[in-house]
């Protein structure tokens, strides 16, 4: 059976799946209850200084759902904890005393001033805590105070306030990054660069969910106004796939190590961000969704996973998938494919034509002998995946390589080998090929 | 067998009863069940259900609408092909059209429930009471349309939204045809058929005349005479006879007959039913008399059909309905005597029909015989006098526009040949003949 021990940053924990920070590692009670159910390691919730910050009174979360109300995503307004600073840390200390296997990290929002910081993190060193993680992220409510991804949207600030932690403390140091930037990669190199020890990522996105149309207000709304809130869930995690992989691979950062957050719902989820280069991932919105049950599945569905790829232990895939990822323009350009269209698994619902006809290159046609038939006009396909893409039956349309002939859309030779942008005819910019 | 007398009685059941058995078929779908089955549907281009459908409703665009919370929209895209969307989304085979050629069959065996989802859509507007068509600018042309069933309120509001005067003749004394007439109670609850034929009366323009049967207090010659235009949407007058030995006793009953009663009754508890009941016939008015015989509280209900399960003309669907009601379907036997005591029949004789049995016979005991063996068109009143119509196998004969063999008169529904016996292929019937009477009317190539 395949070991997923963890161990990141030197802090070990059963199996990689940390909660994040946020609502569901607020306070014991919750806390001892995650454990419980297996999760391998939590964030704390994110401590400020006393007094402590309030919360509104109206609703924090506002959702946004697919076809049976599948919730896919969320997003809140909700600040750091409520609760003053001495509850939180006594907790802390009392559940990390009762179960130490499991990782214990404490998310920090002080004000940007070295004195704050300074003063905080003995008190956190005392719990016992196996380290801490700055929240850049947040992007409602202290950002406006300086603080969250008001920091985290400045490298300079990141840099600095990651430089004093890891002065002032011997725990190490997880910089959580906020994805409401341009280019992630900065905040992640000035992270390095202030000798943190890792980042995490994502924070949440600024979102509005909806607008109510009665009240011509955001939704959900606190007394007629809404604002904009942290959007996260299972839509946002394409966009924390490309930022890991950015990180993961920008040379400047290369090796510095990942905790992945963004829609993590499922074994595979978490597979794909540490085949990305993430050493663990963070999970939150699935466990607000459904219960902190979920991780049974998660630790059951990794261990079987790596078994039938033969991978003993986490670091044995770990960042696999990281050299496949590549700009544009190294793409090879002599990869020709087309759509096939299974006809005993089409369905005939017409989908895949449609859109062929009306929005990309007429290259499906919809009838034979005068009955419903879809097939791909090799001619017109340029291979897209459009139809795949919308085609409701899984693996009915897939794109299937050339390997020799013409192409009988350009009536160009397919041929093998590489060839990109770099060097195509029509880039006024290119270089000889090699 | 047994010597006592007929065993028919009203008030079988108690009170609730009675409101059970003949509730909805199928409860409708509240707002998130509607939701969720609108989400099955892909939105197929060039969708099966729609070439499906006789009237051609865009299925997927409704259903799309109901999604996206756009229920009127839903109601506005039936409608405008199928005015009586609503009856034909509680009575429409839906298995045997646009659900038996949904791509979901295809894919998981379960197609989408488009008739629960039109009804969905349908109710939401009548509920709301939104009337959204309205007679077109008058032409000063005049149609008489003969017969209020579906073919002809079809006809009629189509005509009307075109700005013709039309008046509507209908020999009973409420409109609706079999909708309101022969539909089985438990498909059309709450008096809908009298509420659709409202809201089809609601776009204005068309005048009814009740109570005026055609032969008898107008001719043909006469319609012809006053209006530009006649449709006729005549349906069957008459049912077929079994011709057999013992058909004039009594106890042995008209199908379609018993069920307009049971339609009208007010009350179900006076209504008077058998203890053991035999259907002869293989359509839906056999399995509808079988049923709702049952659900009055009849004891023994057995159909009996000449043929084999896959020619009987009622859909597997219908047939497992009975056969889940209680209903005993005898398959490949028919009767060859009706046996009586006294004056009432008492027992039937059947022969099988299938080789392995052939000339076997058996009998079932009966307080009840329904007669449900297919109903024909009584053709006097459009075949007598001056103005005759040619017919085809019994019915009248039309072309593809519903056009008889006179210039000015088209027909539509159950009376035509060819016809479907279905309330939507009567809908499609008005609605192609309106737009040809439309032509026809505006000097338009006809």
């Amino acid at each position: 059976m395949a070991d997923i021990c963890s161990e990141f940053l030197g802090i070990r924990s059963p199996n990689p799946f940390w909660l994040a920070s946020a609502p569901p590692t607020d306070k014991e009670y919750n806390v001892v209850r995650a454990f419980r159910a297996g999760w391998g390691g939590v964030v704390w919730k994110t401590l400020g200084e006393d007094p402590p910050i309030v919360n509104i009174n109206g609703p924090r979360y506002g959702a946004i759902y697919g076809g049976d109300r599948r919730l896919l995503g969320f997003n809140n307004v909700e600040l750091i904890s409520d609760r003053p600073l001495d509850l939180n840390l006594r907790e802390i200390k009392q559940v990390k005393r009762d179960w130490p296997d499991r990782a214990i990290v404490v998310s920090l929002m002080v004000p940007c001033e070295e004195a704050a910081w300074k003063r905080i993190l003995p008190l956190v060193e005392d719990t016992g805590a196996d380290g801490i993680e700055l929240n850049f992220g947040c992007p409602h409510g202290m950002s406006e105070r300086g603080m969250g991804s008001a920091v985290g949207q400045v490298p300079e600030y990141v840099e600095m306030v990651a430089r004093w932690c890891k002065q002032h403390t011997r725990m190490p140091v997880i910089v959580k990054l906020t994805p409401n930037i341009t280019d992630v990669r900065f905040p992640a190199r000035a992270a390095k660069q202030g000798g943190a020890d890792a980042v995490s990522l994502i924070n949440t996105i600024n979102s509005i969910m909806a607008i109510d149309l009665d009240r011509m207000a955001p939704s959900p709304h606190t007394d007629g106004k809404g604002t904009h809130g942290g959007f996260c869930g299972p839509a946002v995690k394409p966009i924390a796939l490309n930022m890991v992989a950015e990180i993961a691979r920008d040379p400047e950062t290369q090796g510095l190590p990942i905790s992945a957050i963004g829609g993590i719902t499922t074994w595979r989820d978490a597979v794909e961000f540490m085949a990305l280069g993430a050493g663990n991932v963070q999970v939150c919105t699935a466990a607000m969704a459904y219960g902190f049950r979920i991780v049974e599945d998660m630790v059951e569905g990794l261990k079987n996973w790596m078994d039938e790829k033969s991978y003993a232990r986490l670091d044995d895939f770990v960042g696999l998938a990281v050299p496949n990822v590549t700009n544009w323009q190294y793409l090879n350009l002599n990869y020709v494919v087309k759509a096939r269209i299974d006809q005993d698994a089409c369905i005939k619902c017409g989908r895949c034509y449609v859109a062929c006809e009306d929005t990309s290159h007429q290259a499906i046609s919809n009838a034979k002998d005068g009955h419903r038939h879809f097939e791909v006009i090799d001619a017109e396909c340029v291979g897209c995946n459009l139809c795949a893409s919308v085609c409701p039956v899984e693996n009915c349309i897939t794109m299937e390589p050339m390997t020799g002939g013409t192409d009988p859309r350009t009536g160009q030779p397919v041929v093998k080998g590489y060839a990109n942008w770099t060097t195509h005819p029509n880039n006024p910019n290119r270089v000889a090929a090699e | 067998m047994s010597q006592k007398k007929a065993n028919i009685a009203a008030g079988r059941l108690s009170a609730v009863e009675y409101a059970d058995n003949f509730t909805d078929l199928h409860a409708p779908l509240d707002d998130h069940q509607a939701l969720i089955e609108a989400d099955r549907c892909y939105f197929c281009d060039g969708a099966p259900c729609t070439t499906a459908c006789p009237t051609g409703i865009d299925i997927p665009m409704f259903i799309r609408q109901i999604s996206t919370g756009n229920p009127k929209g839903a109601a506005a895209t039936i409608l405008r092909d199928n005015i009586m969307g609503g009856m034909c989304a509680r009575v429409c085979p839906t298995e045997t059209l646009c659900e038996e050629v949904c791509v979901r069959n295809d894919a998981e065996n379960k197609p989408v429930k488009i008739g629960q989802l039109q009804r969905f859509a349908t109710d939401k507007l009548f509920t709301a009471g939104a009337q959204i068509f309205s007679k077109g600018v008058d032409t000063g042309k005049r149609v008489a349309v003969v017969g209020g069933g579906p073919a002809g309120l079809s006809c009629a509001h189509a005509l009307a939204r075109q700005g013709h005067a039309v008046t509507v003749i209908e020999a009973h004394d409420k409109l609706g045809g079999l909708n309101e007439y022969g539909i089985a109670s438990y498909k059309t609850v709450d008096n809908f058929a009298q509420h659709e034929t409202d809201y089809i009366l609601g776009v204005g323009g068309i005048t009814v005349e009740l109570g005026k049967r055609l032969g008898d207090d107008v001719t043909l010659g006469q319609l012809r005479s006053d209006y530009d235009a006649v449709f006729l949407g005549l349906g069957l007058g008459a049912v077929n006879a079994l011709s057999l030995e013992g058909e004039d006793l009594s106890g042995v009953l008209d199908a379609v007959a018993y069920i307009a009663e049971l339609r009208q009754a007010k009350d179900l508890a006076k209504l008077p039913v058998g203890r053991c009941i035999v259907v002869i016939g293989g359509g839906m008015t056999a399995i509808d008399i079988a049923v709702q015989t049952k659900r009055l509280g009849a004891e023994d209900v057995t159909l009996v059909y000449r043929r084999g399960r896959e020619h009987m003309k009622a859909s597997a669907y219908e047939q497992e309905l009975a056969q889940t009601s209680g209903v005993r379907i005898k398959y490949s036997a028919k009767p060859v005597r009706l046996i009586g005591e006294g004056r009432h029949v008492r027992a039937v004789e059947f022969e099988y029909t299938q080789p392995s049995a052939k000339g076997e016979r058996f009998v079932l005991e009966a307080d009840m015989v329904f007669k449900a063996i297919g109903q024909k068109f009584v053709a006097g009143p459009v075949t007598g006098g001056n103005d005759v119509l040619e017919l085809e196998d019994g019915r009248v004969a039309v072309d593809n526009s519903r056009r008889t063999s006179l210039p000015d008169v088209w027909a539509g529904g159950d009376c035509i040949a060819g016809g479907q016996d279905l309330t939507v292929a009567g809908v499609e019937d008005g609605k192609v003949a309106a737009a040809a009477i439309d032509r026809f009317l505006r000097g338009g190539a006809e």
